[in-house]
């Protein structure tokens, strides 16, 4: 069971796609407006990432090594077709307001990377939680930048949720004359606020290796 | 470097292995491809049936909000005549209008339209346009405008609920406002646009302007065509 623990501290933070990997940028700084946009595009996108990684690893043995990257595509690219359909089909609003970033996870290049990487040579049941553990590491990301965007851009919290949830209301946290502040709605404040996300991230674990090493130090001085 | 005796020759592979194997690879790639376009063409079909319902509620949904159901008390769906692609309302494709009545007298129009010229591509608009002019209000039903800044132009995501952009065109005519001024104010014309995001609501209000002279223009002949008529093009 440890390799399972494995994977999801791997997926959530020691490779998180986004901080770790810096894989997947396009759709992370164009739909980061708001928190529920991410939070919804980012649960697609799992869905996607666990699925295709239990297709690839079901069917890894029939996979022609030389031309395993079109199929993966083939797949993936099949995969969020479906998922398209279905979105428009039983959950219309939220397909409303994801519209056209749901054709883009087939471009996320992070589903691509874990199905090459892993899903290719592994277990189906290792693969597929690979795939989920991965994309939540990307939603918990993206909900957190879309969080911070939305609150320094417009002021609000869960902005856009009676899209989703019927009747429920944004939370206007800033006073209502707040002016907003366009470049963290724009995407250069996407960029800004992963920097500062990513740097936050390597000062926690910068803290927790000297804790590390410190301890280490005791240890090896005590018995001396 | 190896320690490998330079002379040893690596047999080329036999001209039928490197087309077998290609043959195989070629093969497989096919059936991957096969099936899983069927799967795609399988869930289309499945999902066809809950899509379209979704998009008939959702523009009667649409409709509602435009026209208040009590405005008329005809079949409006039923009531429909075809358009022909008209660069004036921004259209490519036929598109349907829509007339209300109430005891057998015309009461408003609802009309497709669309703008080219959005910051993301097309906005897609419905205009309901009163039997004496007015557009008694429209609304966005497709774009894909910048989240959080020029969305603003469908109310939905607008975030001045009590007074939503798209409101200020509420009961406008072009009686009253000349062509000349339906635009935004930046362009000399009457209607807000937020600042720093004028290209989606000039789009809309340019589109908006067209559209409402076509259809006053056309007005009578779009009342009287015949259900599922549909209007001849102009020479």
């Amino acid at each position: 069971m440890s390799v399972y623990r494995d994977i999801a501290k791997n997926s959530l933070w020691k490779q998180n796609p986004i901080l770790g990997q810096l894989l997947g940028l396009c759709p992370t700084l164009a739909i980061t407006t708001t928190f529920v946009n991410s939070f919804s595009l980012g649960l697609a996108t799992t869905l996607v990432m666990a699925v295709a990684n239990f297709a690839v690893s079901s069917l890894r043995s029939f996979i022609p090594f030389e031309v395993r990257i079109p199929i993966f595509i083939l797949i993936i690219a099949a995969l969020v077709t479906v998922v398209q359909l279905a979105m428009n089909a039983w959950l219309h609003d939220l397909y409303l307001v994801l519209g056209i970033f749901i054709p883009l996870i087939v471009t996320n290049c992070i589903v691509l990377a874990r199905v090459e990487a892993f899903a290719a040579k592994n277990s189906v049941a290792m693969s597929t939680w690979d795939g989920a553990m991965m994309g939540l590491g990307l939603t918990a990301v993206i909900s957190v930048l879309g969080f911070i965007r939305e609150f320094l851009g417009q002021g609000t919290v869960l902005g856009g949720i009676d899209l989703v949830v019927h009747g429920a209301k944004a939370i206007q946290v800033l006073p209502n004359d707040y002016p907003g502040f366009l470049i963290a709605i724009l995407p250069p404040g996407a960029f800004f606020v992963l920097g500062l996300m990513i740097a936050a991230r390597n000062w926690i674990d910068a803290r927790a290796n000297e804790r590390a090493r410190q301890r280490l130090v005791q240890v090896q001085q005590a018995p001396a | 470097m190896s320690d490998l005796p330079d002379h040893i020759e690596v047999p080329p592979p036999a001209e039928s292995s490197v087309l077998r194997i290609s043959v195989r690879t070629a093969t497989i790639l096919l059936l991957f491809t096969l099936v899983f376009t069927a799967l795609m063409a399988a869930t289309y079909y499945a999902t066809r049936p809950a899509i379209e319902r979704s998009a008939r509620a959702e523009k009667m949904k649409l409709i509602g909000e435009v026209l208040p159901h009590d405005m008329y008390d005809n079949d409006l769906l039923a009531d429909n005549a075809t358009l022909p692609p008209e660069t004036a309302l921004g259209l490519d494709d036929p598109s349907t209008v829509y007339r209300a009545r109430k005891d057998g007298q015309p009461v408003a129009l609802v009309v497709e339209a669309a703008a080219p010229d959005g910051y993301a591509g097309r906005i897609g608009l419905l205009l309901a346009v009163a039997a004496d002019g007015r557009l008694l209000a429209m609304r966005i039903t497709q774009s894909n405008e910048t989240p959080g800044l020029g969305d603003y132009i469908d109310p939905r995501k607008d975030k001045n609920k009590a007074h939503p952009w798209i409101d200020q065109f509420k009961n406008k005519s072009l009686d009253e406002v000349k062509p000349e001024q339906w635009k935004v104010k930046k362009d000399g014309g009457i209607f807000d646009a937020h600042t720093g995001a004028t290209i989606s609501a000039r789009a809309v209000t340019n589109a908006s302007g067209r559209a409402l002279a076509w259809i006053v223009r056309h007005r009578d002949q779009l009342f009287e065509l015949p259900t599922g008529g549909r209007l001849e093009e102009q020479p």
